[in-house]
C-alpha cells in the first residue's frame, strides 16, 4: 500500500513545553488511522501542523509524496476541529456554501455537492434554518458534511462522535467506512477507545510530545497481550495451579490462567484433556486498547484527568 | 485573493442584510433632520414674553427705548416695586437720574428669574436709548439717526483668501462647522465600526469556527477579509446617509410656499442681488434660505469629501486593525476586552477633544503635531482641511499626514495580525497587552 502521509521527525516547542517533540511515523493511503492520546499530549499540535496551521520548528510532512505546502495542500485535506463551530447566525445552507468555496470549490460544484449530501443525510430541510436553531449532534452532523464536501483525500475528525445518539454515529460511521473505501484516508483523534477498535486499523499513542505505540489493532494488542487464556469447563473444583499456568481466578464456570514462561497454549490445553476436564471453550484473553492506553499513559506521568471511557 | 474576496462578500452581505443595519441607516438621517428642526421649531415657539415697568424719572429714554419681539417696554404712572407684579408687569427696571460724565447703574426687579440672553438684550437696548438719545442731543435729526441704524445692518463681513491671483470667499464658520462634523462623524464610526470588528473577531473565535476557517485560509486573510468588508459597510453607510440628506433637504424645498421658492431662484441667479427687474424685496426667508446654500457653496466639497473618505478608511484601517488583535485574544469573558480594550479607546477619545479645540484654532502647533500622528490625524486633521488646502494646511503636510497614516496603518495591521494568528488558535489563557506584544515581536508558529 502507498504512503500518503509521512511525518518525519517533526518538533513544536512552545515557550514554556515541546508539545511536539521528535514524532514520525507514516499513513496509508484508504486506512483509517488513530491518533490516540490524552488531553495535552500534542495530539491538537500535531493536527495543526498537518492542516498547515502551525508550521513545525523541525522536521518535515510529505503529503502524496510531495513535501506539504500549505496553500495549495489545504484542498487536499478535511479538517473537523475537537471544538467545532459555526456562524450561529448564519442560514445553514449558506454557511455550508461558503465554507465550501473557501476549500476552492465553485459555486455551482458546491451547491451540488451540498444538495447531495444534505439528501443522503436526510438534511434538506435545514437549508434555510440557522445553526442556532440546531442541536449539538445535529450540527456535528452538518460540520461532517462540510469536512468532506471538497473530497478530500486526507480527512482529519478530532472526536467527530461526541453528542451523537447511536443512531446518527452509525450513519456517520458508515460515511467513514464509504470514504474510505473510496481511497479516501482517514486520521481519527479521540478519547474513546473502543471506537478505536471497532474502526481503526493502525493507531499511534503520542504522550507528553512522543510517540510511545505505533502499530495496527491487532499487533498493539499482541504486543501487550499477557498469555491470559479463559477456560470454560463444566467443573472448576479440581483445578489446581501447575508448572504450565498459574491460576488468576475463577468465575461462572471459567478459570482464568497464565502461561508460564517456557510453555504454550496448546500445553495447557493438552493438560485439561489429560486431566479429563470437559471444555467448553478456550480463548485467548488479549488486553483492551482502554488497558493498554492507561497502562502506557500512566507509566509515563502523564495526566489522564480528562481521559473518558464510557 | 479570491479566498480574502469571498470573505469580505461574507462579512458584507451578512452585515447589509440585517434589519439593524437598514433601519439605522435609514432612520438616522431622520432623526438627525428631525433634531434640527425639532429644536429650531421649539427655540421660536418656547421664548418667554416681557413686559417691563420703567421708572425714568426723567424721562431720558422714553422715546428712543425700542421694544423687541420678546420684551415690551412701557413707561406706566403709579408703579412701584411693591405693585408692579399685581399691575400686570413682569418686571420693573428702575432707571437713575442719568449723567453722561459717570457711569450708572440701573436696577431690574423681576418676579421670575431672567436668562442671561435676555438680560444682555435689555442691557443693549438701554444703551443704545442712550446713545441715541445723546447723538440727539448733540444735534443729529432723528431721520439721519434711522438711516445711520439702517445702514449699519447691511453692512457684513465677507472674508476671502488670496491664492495667487485667484482669491475665494471664505467663512470660518463653515470650516468650523465642517471640521466639528466630520471630525465627530469619524469619532463615532471608530467607535462603532471598531467594536463591529472586535465582535465579528471574537464570534469567530469563541464559536471556534476560526479553527475550521484558517485550516482553509491563513489569519491574516481571515483578519483583513473582515476589516475589509466591515469597511465596506461603513462607507455604503456614508453614501447612503449623503443621499438621503440631500434628497429630503431637496423634497423638503417643494415644501416652501411658491413665492419663496421663485425669490431663492432669482437670488441664486442673480448672485444674491434682488434685481431692478421689479420682483421688489426678497422676503427674509428666501435671504436666509439662500444665504445658507451660498455659505455651504463656498467651501471646497470634493477636497473635503475626498480627505473625509481617506481619513475615515485610514483611521478605521489604522484602529480597526488593532481592534481585531484585540477580539482575537479574548475569552468566553467579554469583561476582558473591556479592560484590554482601553488603550485603543483613550487615544480615540482624545484625538476628539483635541479636535474640538482645533475647529476653532486650525494652526497652533498642538493641531500641526495632532494632525500629523497617525493616532489623531483622521479627526484633527479633517478639522484643519475644513479650513482650507494650501491656506490652512498646506500641501506638503497633507501629503506627509497621508502618508504617515498609511504607514501607520500598515503598521497596526502587521502588528495586530503577529498578535491575532496567536490569540485566535488560544484557549483558555488570560491575556494582557505586555504578552500580545510580545506575541507581535517573537517567532511564532
Amino acid at each position: 500500500m502507498d504512503t500518503i502521509l509521512s511525518l518525519q521527525h517533526l518538533k513544536k516547542y512552545y515557550a514554556t513545553q515541546k508539545a511536539v517533540d521528535d514524532i514520525s511515523f507514516d499513513i496509508q493511503k484508504g486506512s483509517i488511522f488513530g491518533l490516540l492520546g490524552p488531553n495535552g499530549a500534542g495530539k491538537t499540535t500535531l493536527l495543526r501542523m498537518i492542516t498547515g496551521i502551525f508550521y513545525p520548528d523541525e522536521g518535515q510532512i510529505i503529503l502524496d509524496g510531495q513535501p506539504f505546502k500549505p496553500s495549495e495542500d489545504i484542498a487536499k485535506i478535511g479538517y473537523m476541529p475537537e471544538e467545532r463551530g459555526m456562524y450561529k447566525k448564519m442560514k445553514i445552507g449558506e454557511q455550508a456554501l461558503y465554507l465550501a468555496q473557501l476549500k476552492g470549490l465553485s459555486k455551482a460544484e458546491a451547491t451540488e455537492r451540498i444538495v447531495y449530501w444534505f439528501k443522503k443525510l436526510e438534511m434538506e430541510s435545514w437549508w434555510n434554518k440557522k445553526v442556532e436553531d440546531l442541536s449539538k449532534g445535529m450540527s456535528q452532523k452538518l460540520q461532517f458534511v462540510i469536512t468532506v464536501l471538497h473530497e478530500p483525500k486526507l480527512i482529519i475528525l478530532d472526536e467527530p462522535f461526541s453528542g451523537l445518539d447511536p443512531l446518527n454515529a452509525n450513519l456517520i460511521k458508515d460515511e467513514i467506512y464509504g470514504l474510505a473505501k473510496k481511497g479516501a484516508t482517514i486520521i481519527f483523534s479521540t478519547h474513546r477507545m473502543e471506537q478505536v477498535e471497532e474502526i481503526c486499523d493502525h493507531i499511534v499513542l503520542v504522550n507528553l510530545g512522543k510517540k510511545i505505540l505505533d502499530g495496527s489493532v491487532a499487533e498493539v494488542k499482541q504486543m501487550f497481550k499477557e498469555n491470559i487464556f479463559a477456560i470454560e469447563t463444566k467443573h472448576l473444583e479440581n483445578i489446581i495451579d501447575n508448572p504450565i499456568y498459574t491460576i488468576i481466578r475463577k468465575e461462572n464456570n471459567k478459570v482464568y490462567v497464565k502461561i508460564n514462561e517456557g510453555h504454550d497454549s496448546n500445553q495447557v490445553l493438552s493438560h485439561f484433556i489429560e486431566n479429563k476436564h470437559e471444555i467448553v471453550s478456550y480463548n485467548e484473553l488479549l488486553p483492551s486498547l482502554n488497558d493498554i492506553f492507561i497502562k502506557l499513559v500512566e507509566s509515563t506521568h502523564a495526566t489522564t484527568r480528562a481521559f473518558q471511557n464510557s | 485573493m479570491h479566498k480574502i474576496w469571498l470573505i469580505i462578500q461574507r462579512e458584507y452581505t451578512t452585515r447589509v442584510k440585517n434589519k439593524r443595519f437598514l433601519l439605522v441607516t435609514f432612520l438616522m438621517p431622520l432623526l438627525i433632520i428631525g433634531l434640527i428642526f425639532g429644536s429650531a421649531y421649539l427655540s421660536t415657539k418656547g421664548t418667554e414674553h416681557r413686559k417691563i415697568a420703567v421708572i425714568d424719572p426723567n424721562g431720558y429714554i422714553k422715546t428712543s427705548l425700542k421694544n423687541t419681539s420678546q420684551i415690551d417696554f412701557e413707561f406706566p404712572d403709579n408703579v412701584d416695586t411693591t405693585n408692579y407684579g399685581s399691575k400686570g408687569y413682569t418686571d420693573i427696571l428702575i432707571l437713575p437720574k442719568f449723567d453722561s460724565k459717570q457711569k450708572s447703574n440701573y436696577i431690574l426687579r423681576s418676579k421670575k428669574s431672567m436668562g442671561l440672553m435676555m438680560q444682555n438684550s435689555i442691557s443693549e437696548k438701554i444703551n443704545s436709548a442712550i446713545e441715541d438719545q445723546m447723538l440727539q442731543e448733540a444735534g443729529i435729526r432723528q431721520n439721519v439717526l434711522d438711516s445711520i441704524h439702517k445702514a449699519s445692518q447691511y453692512a457684513e463681513l465677507k472674508a476671502y483668501e488670496d491664492k495667487g491671483n485667484a482669491s475665494k470667499e471664505s467663512n470660518a464658520g463653515l470650516a468650523m462647522g465642517i471640521g466639528y462634523a466630520s471630525g465627530f462623524l469619524i469619532y463615532l464610526t471608530l467607535f462603532i465600526y471598531g467594536t463591529m470588528v472586535m465582535r465579528g473577531v471574537m464570534e469567530e473565535k469563541t464559536n471556534r469556527i476560526a479553527e475550521v476557517i484558517i485550516s482553509s485560509v491563513k489569519p491574516f486573510e481571515l483578519m483583513l477579509g473582515k476589516i475589509i468588508g466591515i469597511g465596506a459597510v461603513g462607507l455604503t453607510q456614508f453614501a447612503l446617509w449623503i443621499i438621503l440628506i440631500t434628497s429630503l433637504t431637496s423634497f423638503g424645498m417643494h415644501f416652501l410656499p411658491t413665492d419663496i421658492q421663485n425669490q431663492v431662484t432669482t437670488l441664486q441667479q442673480s448672485n444674491g442681488q434682488m434685481g431692478a427687474a421689479g420682483m421688489g424685496q426678497a422676503s427674509e426667508t428666501a435671504m436666509r434660505i439662500y444665504n445658507m446654500q451660498h455659505t455651504i457653496s463656498t467651501a471646497n466639497w470634493p477636497l473635503i469629501i475626498g480627505c473625509f473618505v481617506f481619513y475615515f478608511l485610514g483611521g478605521y484601517l489604522f484602529y480597526s486593525a488593532l481592534f481585531a488583535a484585540v477580539g482575537s485574544v479574548v475569552n468566553e469573558d467579554p469583561q476582558d476586552a473591556q479592560s484590554l480594550v482601553f488603550p485603543i479607546t483613550m487615544p480615540i477619545i482624545i484625538s476628539y477633544l483635541i479636535t474640538n479645540m482645533v475647529t476653532q484654532n486650525p494652526n497652533t502647533p498642538l493641531a500641526f503635531w495632532a494632525s500629523m500622528i497617525p493616532l489623531s490625524s483622521p479627526m484633527v486633521m479633517m478639522a484643519r482641511v475644513a479650513y482650507g488646502v494650501p491656506s490652512a494646511v498646506t500641501y506638503w503636510e497633507l501629503a506627509l499626514s497621508m502618508s504617515l497614516l498609511i504607514g501607520g496603518f500598515l503598521f497596526t495591521t502587521w502588528l495586530s495580525g503577529k498578535i491575532y494568528r496567536t490569540g485566535i488558535l488560544m484557549y483558555g489563557k488570560k491575556v494582557n497587552w505586555k504578552t500580545m506584544i510580545k506575541w507581535a515581536f517573537t517567532k511564532q508558529f
